[in-house]
């Protein structure tokens, strides 16, 4: 009755059929290596008739036992495949997050300081904690600027733009400097790169923070080179010292310092059009029309900051 | 199974016996009896359960009701009427009206994921769901902090309301932070509690300035 019934006879799976899993990966490897050719799609069907041939009656229970076989091997790889990159992924950043608080107020602190030895290596802790922190913040404070200007973002959210800005810097910009590094021979990782760009947005952080709020040009630009030209400096002396000859040393260190300070620059300027508009006629309930639309805290806000600050800068 | 091989039961022999398992009173047939039951009796249970963990976010101490039977109905309501009500409180209505329910969506459960994997990376003892759990309930005196601002703003909208409403707002952050670090920040080393933290009021400070800038057009 093994014909008709429909439970499956698992015992030929051993047998000479070709339905252990070994020969299961073997056909697999086989069949992906014929797709990929395309002429070769018609050999292997003639090469499974031949085996259905050759192994006779056997070869009907085989080839159902075959693919019962198929079937379980798929969905372990499936299962394999899933928990692998679900459990090691977490895992390969373990050691990566492995800080203490101090270690990562220390190291916000340096970044703003820039080192004076740059003939020796100058060490980079490769952390990824202080960094992602870092980004976050940034997208916090971009978030508040973005809402503060009224920026109206028409396709997507401001949450979107914020993360995508903040994140896609991040992210590309390391990269693209360890590409660059990789052609300069400069004596950097991805993971340091990464760790270093991170900690120089923390002036980035400091300055958006300070200039969102008080809306002052010249402010802004003694921010943009105080401290964001400090925290350029320190990242461009570090890689002064892992990289050796002058074009080498120009390019990378240049192009670092160029894409750092246009950031700084881009962020601010971006979300900050509307704004400028409510601080030149910030003269009490008389607000034109279009301008109505901005919220009642920044221009309660802004107008006591701003006018400390215009007090401030007038007596001094 | 050897010795089994010689015993025969003869035919005219009647098997008799109880072949019902006495139950004892945690046993799968609860499972069933869960079933039968009427429809109200399982919500009010579940209502029941959602609400005792909300008593325990608005007085936190230390307990492991919250940790222990995790559940994700409360942030799921909570966050569903904090992005209800934080609607249509931008510039454009008709522009921003959609993405404002999303993106309080995305920035709740986004954030709360972003948390929990910092969490573990750094060692911690908690599981995914939990965590998230415990984010998600600690939202509600943040919740709390929006209906009083919405009740605020229905009464006037100048500087003396921006003050009430920045000292609720500041108060409800408060809570919800020191309620969700003395839920997750037991569960790692102790001198890296601030690694933890950080992030958790991070969260909660994005949530509360978005309530505190809200403004109903």
């Amino acid at each position: 009755q093994g014909g008709g019934s429909a439970v499956i006879d698992m015992e030929n799976m051993d047998d000479t059929s070709g339905s252990s899993f070994e020969d299961m990966g073997e056909m697999h490897q086989r069949m992906k290596e014929e797709e990929e050719e395309e002429a070769e799609g018609e050999a292997g069907a003639a090469e499974e008739d031949e085996d259905g041939e050759f192994l006779g009656v056997k070869g009907l229970r085989g080839q159902l036992g075959r693919q019962v076989a198929d079937q379980m091997w798929q969905a372990g790889k499936r299962q394999a495949s899933r928990a692998f990159s679900l459990y090691a992924n977490i895992d390969i950043l373990r050691p990566y997050f492995d800080v203490e608080p101090v270690q990562v107020r220390a190291r916000l602190l340096e970044s703003m300081i820039p080192v004076r030895m740059i003939n020796f290596p100058q060490k980079i802790a490769g952390e990824l904690y202080g960094p992602l922190m870092l980004v976050f913040t940034l997208v916090a404070i971009l978030l508040h600027g973005m809402k503060t200007s009224d920026t109206i973002i028409r396709e997507g959210t401001l949450m979107g733009t914020a993360i995508g800005t903040c994140f896609g810097y991040w992210l590309g910009v390391s990269s693209f400097i360890y590409f660059l590094a990789y052609l300069c021979n400069a004596q950097i990782t991805l993971v340091q790169m990464l760790s270093l760009l991170g900690y120089g947005l923390f002036g980035h952080c400091i300055t958006l923070f300070v200039t969102y709020n008080i809306h002052f040009h010249s402010l802004f630009y003694i921010f943009w080179l105080g401290v964001g030209g400090l925290s350029t400096l320190r990242m461009v002396a570090v890689l002064l010292s892992r990289t050796v000859g002058h074009t080498q040393r120009l390019v990378l260190c240049g192009s670092l310092a160029a894409l750092h300070m246009l950031f700084l620059l881009y962020l601010h300027f971006a979300y900050h059009k509307v704004v400028e508009g409510i601080l030149d006629t910030l003269e009490g309930p008389n607000v034109p029309p279009f301008q109505r639309v901005a919220r009642d805290i920044p221009v309660v806000s802004s107008a006591v900051l701003n006018t400390t600050a215009k007090a401030v800068a007038l007596t001094l | 199974f050897a010795g089994l091989a010689d015993v025969s039961i003869s035919e005219d022999i009647p098997v008799e016996g109880e072949i019902t398992v006495p139950v004892g009173s945690r046993s799968p047939d609860e499972d069933y009896s869960t079933l039968d039951e009427p429809v109200r009796d399982t919500i009010l249970r579940d209502l029941k359960a959602v609400g005792k963990k909300f008593v325990h976010v608005m007085y936190p101490k230390k307990s492991s009701a919250l940790l222990r039977d995790w559940d994700l109905w409360g942030p799921l309501v909570l966050c569903v009427s904090l992005a209800l009500m934080l609607q249509g409180g931008a510039a454009d209505s008709k522009d921003d009206g959609g993405p404002q329910f999303a993106e309080v969506f995305v920035i709740i459960w986004f954030g709360a994921v972003v948390i929990t994997l910092n969490s573990k990376l750094l060692g911690g003892t908690i599981s995914f769901f939990q965590s998230l759990c415990v984010l998600g309930y600690c939202v509600l005196p943040l919740t709390v902090a929006m209906l009083v601002c919405r009740l605020v703003l229905l009464a006037g909208s100048g500087t003396v309301s921006f003050i009430i409403r920045l000292l609720v707002v500041a108060a409800m952050f408060g809570w919800s932070t020191l309620a969700s670090t003395a839920f997750l920040a037991d569960s790692q080393p102790p001198n890296r509690k601030a690694l933890v933290v950080y992030p958790i009021s991070l969260f909660y400070f994005v949530i509360s300035w978005m309530i505190l800038t809200f403004t109903p057009q």
